[in-house]
């Protein structure tokens, strides 16, 4: 074993994790990054679309009058009024600042005639409270994301933050009531390494792998909140996850809303724009939960092509243009357009499924995309333990893994890019603070203790079931029962189905692997135990919430209930030993109101029906 | 289809017989539209879980699965079965960089040369004083676009034979990130970058073999945007960027 010690060490690389290193370096922070993967590697290099700022920069004709407090009540319409409000207006404030300060770090946006970031429309993003679609999304072509994460990272580089590569974070170091670390294995030579510091940031991402058809990245397991909730930190809205209208049919790669922002419409077997019938104001704009639930339905109505379970995504020239018409709009694209807008999209569909999005429709179905849920922060990103917002010191989370909670029971698309910059950069800005004052509190005696007999358990395991059989398992049961449309009996099928394969994770278990260096066979089988974990925890917080919202729509309670239910689930795991000799309990807590803040002054943020 | 996939194996922690050693293994009912990572999770997970690589995100664009497959370098999340055609497949590790297990090798080489270039974006001028972003043209945007693209995940710079010969070179890959900044008109240290390429290890070692560009998963002009620098250092970049005289001043003080 052995023992690093920092100001401050942000686990995780992505969006989040970076910009919160380089606001803690820059504060004067001894700063250190660990990330199981390469930096450039993280998901947030997989975003499309765009972020969302209201720059309100004119397009074309467009004056596009664009202001925060439009993009706050989108946001709040979006997460269905769940969102906690102080932490949407905080959103979508600080998302113009902090698009500009990322053009200022060289990002390369795509440009108006005029010079200033280009913008596009996207789901849920309107002008004046709904009036009509706004341009938000700020964008480098269909690959923001990747520009924000090189961008960053390149940063980070220039301000020599130091990084440990393949170094994959498996437990989190509590004394005294503090966070005062974490244990990570080195990839390369197995050995355990404590990370000791006054403040530790969790920007881990999500755990799409709970899923079978999903758009993260194969790594996303959700180690950090898996971790943190193992030592007893509760895990917010877990119920909440969001399934994207659009990926591509069985493979579940994301295709970008934008697609819908440059025009492209949904389409099902009759040929019919059917977004219509659901949201007649923004049709295929709506925000991802309806749209979700529109393609769900038109497939249980027999509406998909060829009979099977996906419907089309049209972007041909043609169709838009025909549609542009109809709306009275005098924007017209071209096939060129589309190459240099979408060029990614264009890619994708040809490499992966032979279909040449300019002549053909791409065949799409939902995909399990984003956690609303999480780690529960205040808005600097500190890690709260309870109703009464309640500060564990030294713990900070930020981006997916967190839950701050500014999407409430649905993110808006560009959403997920805003909450990383500006929340990684206040709890950048929160750790430089607070470390210079901190005490260091001591680590607990032999910190690597139990992880360390948790992999030896794991490494002798000689069993019959291999990882991936509980894992399709694990996927399936989610997939089936606790998706878009969820209902008691499904629920708890699902339930059942995840203790009975936890069970076998425990006694049945083989590894074939027994070496030490790049042990990826035990490294998968432990994010195995992460992916069950949460994937429990999240059917246990759905079952409990008795309501539809947002992403989370029952048929058996199919109304949103704001007299009882306008609070946050905490769930908290409750178990002797922090792994898996035993089997974990979960008690939840409904106390947690919701911030209504936005709505004391101002009547149109009041929690109301949600209509597109 | 049957394919069988012929893999490079090393185990550094093997008891005896610590080399390099080739292995066969067999997959039923692969599809056309299988892609070269799914087969080799179905060996890890149906068949030998000791077999290690690297992947993320399994569509091309986080940069973690480059390898040598029959021969080319490509991303093994990006290539299906039915672009290589037959029913057998060779992978090994990318080379030039050691190997550290069976797929894996040290990416450290690599990085350390990108870091080399000054990869990052420098201009010390004030912001503008409205508070709002730099202005750029469409046109000055679209200059260094391709070279944006790139993931580095090392499929050009291992696929390069003068690399292989000298490891010191910094390869395709550190040449298009220094690309990306040459050539943007609000950056300002294209000077600097240019020097640091001039020197013997910089892009004077490209020899043109144009193994680069077939080789970028994310289809850059490799070789072109390698050339556009060799240019950039003798006669100054389009828009004056850099001007000759600059690089004449370059020389005189060298």
């Amino acid at each position: 074993m052995k023992i690093h010690q920092f100001d401050a060490v942000i686990v995780g690389a992505g969006g989040a994790g970076l910009m919160a290193a380089l606001y803690a370096s820059k504060g004067g922070a001894n700063v250190a990054v660990v990330s199981k993967l390469y930096p450039t590697r993280s998901h947030t290099g997989t975003a499309q679309g765009g972020i969302g700022a209201a720059l309100g920069n004119k397009i074309g004709d467009d004056p596009n009058e664009d202001k925060p407090i439009y993009h706050a009540f989108d946001t709040v319409k979006g997460g269905d009024y769940l969102a906690d409000q102080n932490a949407a207006k905080v959103l979508a404030e600080e998302a113009v600042d902090s698009v500009i300060e990322l053009e200022h770090m060289g990002l390369p946006f795509d440009r108006t005639s005029e010079g200033r970031i280009s913008q596009r429309r996207f789901g849920g993003h309107t002008l004046n409270f709904g009036e009509k679609l706004a341009y938000r999304a700020c964008h480098a072509a269909d690959r923001t994301g990747h520009m924000i994460l090189q961008t960053l990272y390149q940063q980070c580089i220039k301000n020599n933050v130091r990084f440990f590569d393949e170094f994959h974070v498996v437990d989190v170091l509590m004394n005294q009531g503090v966070c005062v670390g974490s244990t990570a294995i080195d990839l390369a030579t197995g050995e355990f390494h404590v990370f000791h510091a006054k403040a530790t940031l969790f920007a881990t991402g999500g755990w799409g792998r709970c899923w079978s058809v999903t758009s993260n990245a194969v790594s996303l397991t959700g180690d950090g909140a898996a971790v943190v909730m193992r030592r007893g930190v509760p895990m917010q809205d877990m119920e909440f996850y969001q399934f994207h209208p659009t990926g591509i049919f069985k493979l579940g790669i994301l295709i970008t809303e934008g697609v819908r922002g440059e025009g492209g419409v949904l389409i099902n077997r009759h040929g019919e724009r059917f977004m219509e019938k659901y949201a007649p104001k923004v049709k295929d704009l709506a925000s991802r939960d309806v749209v979700s639930r529109a393609i769900y339905m038109e497939l249980r109505n027999g509406n998909g092509i060829k009979g099977k379970d996906y419907v089309h995504l049209d972007i041909r020239p043609e169709t838009v243009n025909r549609y542009l018409a109809e709306a009275g709009e005098s924007k017209r694209i071209d096939r060129d357009y589309v190459e240099k807008k979408l060029p990614d999209i264009l890619d994708f569909c040809r490499t992966y499924l032979g279909v040449d999005p300019v002549k053909e429709p791409m065949p799409i179905q939902p995909t399990a995309h984003y956690a609303m849920g999480g780690i529960p922060t205040n808005v600097d990103a500190e890690v709260v333990t309870d109703e009464n917002w309640t500060i564990l010191p030294g713990m900070y989370a930020a981006g997916e893994v967190a839950c701050v909670s500014c999407h409430g029971a649905n993110r808006l698309g560009t959403n997920s890019l805003v909450d990383l910059v500006v929340f990684g950069r206040r709890g950048g800005k929160a750790i430089a603070n607070f470390v210079k004052t901190a005490p260091m509190t001591p680590l607990p005696a032999n910190p690597t203790r139990q992880i360390e007999a948790e992999f030896d358990r794991l490494r002798r395991s000689n069993g019959k079931t291999k990882a991936y059989v509980i894992r399709d398992a694990m996927q399936k049961t989610m997939m089936e029962n606790v998706g878009v449309f969820r209902e008691e009996k499904a629920m708890q099928q699902a339930i059942d189905d995840l203790r009975e394969l936890r069970e076998r994770y425990v006694r049945d278990l083989v590894i074939d692997d027994r070496g030490s260096k790049f042990n990826t066979d035990i490294l998968e089988a432990w994010e195995l135990g992460c992916l069950l974990d949460l994937a429990e925890v999240t059917a246990i917080s759905a079952i409990n919430r008795k309501e539809s919202r947002g992403a989370h729509s029952r048929e058996d309670y199919k109304k949103r209930d704001d007299e009882h239910l306008l609070v946050h689930t905490l769930a908290y795991r409750e178990c002797d030993e922090p792994y898996y000799s035993g089997t974990p309990d979960y008690r939840l807590n409904m106390d947690k109101k919701v911030d209504l803040s936005l709505a004391l002054e101002d009547e149109r943020f009041k929690p109301k029906e949600r209509v597109y | 289809m049957d394919v069988t996939v012929r893999i490079r194996r090393f185990n550094p922690e093997a008891q005896n017989n610590k080399k390099p050693y080739w292995q066969e293994f067999t997959l039923t009912n692969v599809d056309e539209t299988d892609r070269v990572l799914d087969l080799l999770h179905r060996i890890k997970w149906e068949q030998d879980g000791t077999l290690s690589f690297r992947r993320s995100c399994a569509h091309g664009v986080c940069g973690s699965d480059a390898m040598r497959i029959n021969g080319i370098n490509r991303l093994a999340c990006k290539i299906l079965m039915r672009d290589l055609g037959g029913t057998k497949i060779q992978v090994e590790p990318i080379l030039g960089l050691p190997v550290l297990k069976d797929l894996i090798v040290d990416m450290e080489p690599f990085f350390a040369h990108y870091r080399e270039v000054m990869p990052f974006f420098v201009n010390d001028d004030p912001v503008p004083a409205d508070g709002r972003e730099r202005l750029q043209t469409q046109e000055d945007r679209e200059r260094f676009d391709d070279t944006t693209k790139c993931i580095l995940c090392a499929a050009c710079t291992t696929s390069c034979p003068s690399f292989w010969a000298n490891g010191k070179y910094v390869g395709p890959a550190a040449i298009v990130q220094a690309h990306r900044f040459i050539f943007d008109t609000r950056d300002q240290a294209a000077l600097e970058r240019l020097n640091i390429l001039a020197e013997p290890n910089g892009v004077w070692r490209c020899r043109t073999i144009y193994n680069c560009t077939p080789a970028c998963p994310r289809e850059i002009e490799v070789t072109r945007a390698i050339g556009e620098v060799k240019l950039a250092i003798q006669k100054g970049t389009p828009h004056g960027i850099i001007q000759v005289h600059e690089i004449k001043e370059r020389v005189v003080n060298s």
